[in-house]
């Protein structure tokens, strides 16, 4: 038999239902992937083979007797910011270490009643918070993929690193993830993979470690347009235990790949031309726009005029929702508490102190100092009031198209351990300037692989909706990936 | 406004973080780096913006007021540092 792991999700579910193979052979499989490879990878944080047999045997049975669900016996990794009842779930910072969670998250919860399997739970950026994966407790991620020619270690990005990186190395037929301000579609674009952030709202939140509550969404890392439709369809769900989750039907998803794109409006705003981004990322753009006119779709030239202000509101909103989301973590009821200390206020700070890392640290402080007394209105009122200008951008560029079409990222994967982004916050924060302004809008937004740069390095386009047209997204997506052809995948060196 | 070590120990102790001495002077620099960069937003004008605090605009859900979940002193305390008979064990408050 071929090698079940380089399966799609849709050819899995396919030939589990078909009973080409068994659940409990492609779950062999993707262990037997895990265990030879994983070390050197460090997408999964923790395995969880026994469970996952258990769920493979189960989801035979009920093949078997004809009873096979949506994911029926599918193997997927878990991102660790999603709490799974009675497995270790960290959010990748140390002050969770140990932490056990009674409760299942909604997304996960929904994943499983739709019979998919659990391997484990993959690596990210403490707290959801860095684009290079370098943040983690558990240490950094290293992307299967490395540049022509050279053996150095480059990230997956962040923070979902871990799902990015155990798609594209097919340690998984997909994985979830989550996006705060370009955490899904990011790491997807340097992965060769497949990303999209819902609509808010789509997804409950419920279980999932909070980290920028107002922009936190989550979604899915994929191989292929159709697979995130297939899992994005299962992840989301009207939840009452989130009251940010909408009550509306779900459309399906996965008919809206492959539909024909023809007399479509897309939008291409001359804001997202940066001064210093790399020739190849606009000549890929430019390219992308061709495929589109290629189908019969319409460009038009749109503006989004506070797009440079994006970023840095994204940089008070996103820090000050932390600062109050990570208070929880007290020391007192869960989670790392510092020996040796008595009082109360030395046994708080010491405790946050030990337990969280340099990053999420500065994140507090920027937050609590942009919510303290005397700058609450010069900074975070300010903020919230460009993340409106920001918003209404959007709302005017949708009268004139349907869709948005721009690069994903600004570079393609750069170094582990790079010294100038890791000197500089601001210059690693840059990362996300494509991704951040449909968080702060509340849009869909997809990352699509398109190419591959000049360092053989893959690179994504994004595709951002109407609030709830995930379907326009995923149609015009998926017309991008087939006019790509990319199937390109890393040489494998772990 | 650029902040200095006394404004970071000041920021840190309302963080409920403690930050080795030595590692103010370099905090302070990096905030100040991050807030330089954010004070291009005074560019914009926002006079008639009313402040977005969320992404969606949906009321918030009403449910009855009633008991929907409990009786869990277990599932409560199994992650605590430490516990007695079902309570937290935490440091001591008032002396």
């Amino acid at each position: 038999m071929s090698d079940l792991t380089k399966l799609t999700l849709k050819a899995a579910v396919d030939g589990l239902k078909s009973k080409q193979f068994s659940s409990g052979e492609l779950t062999e499989a993707f262990i037997g992937a895990i265990e030879a490879g994983n070390p050197k990878i460090n997408a999964y944080v923790l395995t969880t083979f026994d469970k996952a047999r258990e769920q493979a045997a189960d989801s035979d049975k009920r093949i078997a007797s004809g009873e096979a669900r949506a994911l029926e016996g599918a193997p997927l990794g878990i991102k660790d910011l999603y709490a799974t009842k009675g497995v270790r779930t960290t959010a990748c910072s140390k002050i969770l270490g140990n932490f056990i969670p009674p409760y299942e998250s909604t997304v996960t919860q929904n994943l499983w009643d739709q019979g998919a399997v659990m391997l484990g739970k993959l690596n990210m950026d403490e707290f959801a918070m860095g684009s290079s994966n370098e943040t983690s407790y558990w240490g950094a991620v290293v992307n299967p993929w490395k540049a022509s020619g050279s053996d150095a270690e480059l990230t997956p990005g962040g923070s979902s690193g871990g799902s990015a990186a155990a798609v594209a190395a097919d340690f998984c037929l997909a994985a979830t993830a989550s996006d705060t301000g370009g955490s899904i579609r990011q790491p997807a674009a340097f992965t060769g993979t497949v990303g999209i952030k819902p609509t808010y709202g789509r997804a409950s939140r419920f279980g999932m470690v909070a980290f920028a509550s107002s922009l936190d969404q989550a979604g899915p890392i994929t191989k292929t347009v159709e697979d995130s439709a297939i899992l994005l369809q299962s992840m989301c769900s009207h939840d009452p235990k989130d009251s940010t989750s909408l009550n509306i039907e779900l459309p399906d998803f996965a008919s809206f790949v492959g539909k024909s794109v023809k007399g479509l409006r897309i939008g291409i705003p001359d804001e997202y031309r940066l001064d210093g981004i790399p020739a190849e990322i606009d000549a890929l753009w430019e390219q992308g726009i061709k495929w589109l006119q290629d189908a019969g779709a319409e460009i038009v030239k749109i503006s989004l005029p506070h797009t440079k202000y994006a970023l840095p509101t994204y940089y008070i909103v996103a820090p000050a929702e932390a600062s109050s989301n990570l208070a929880r973590y007290d020391g007192m009821r869960f989670g790392h508490r510092a020996e040796d200390v008595t009082g109360l206020t030395d046994t708080y700070e010491l405790s946050r102190s030990e337990g969280f890392g340099k990053e999420v640290k500065r994140r507090i402080m920027i937050g609590t100092y942009v919510l303290s007394a005397g700058f609450y209105d010069a900074y975070y009122v300010k903020a919230l009031k460009v993340r409106r200008r920001i918003a209404e951008d959007f709302t005017n560029a949708f009268n004139a198209c349907d869709v948005i079409l721009t690069p994903a990222t600004p570079s393609s994967a750069f170094a582990l351990g790079d010294t100038a982004k890791a000197a500089d916050p601001v210059q690693m924060y840059l990362n996300d300037v494509f991704t951040v302004t449909t968080n702060l809008a509340g849009l869909p937004g997809m990352s699509v692989p398109a190419g591959l740069d000049s360092k053989g390095l893959p690179l994504g386009l994004q595709v951002i909706g109407k609030a709830l047209d995930e379907g326009t997204v995923l149609s015009i997506a998926s017309v991008l990936e087939q006019a790509a052809g990319f199937t390109q995948k890393p040489s494998k060196w772990w | 406004m650029a902040i200095d070590v006394a404004t970071v120990k000041k920021v840190a102790s309302l963080s409920r973080l403690r930050e080795a001495d030595e590692r103010l002077e370099s905090l302070a620099g990096e905030l100040n780096g991050i807030l330089g960069w954010i004070e291009q937003l005074n560019e914009v004008d926002v006079s008639d913006a009313q402040p977005m605090t969320s992404a969606v605009e949906v009321a918030a859900p009403l449910r009855n007021d009633v008991v929907s979940d409990g009786n869990k002193v277990a599932d409560v305390v199994s992650n605590a540092p430490k516990t007695v008979d079902g309570f937290f064990v935490v440091p001591k408050v008032v002396e």
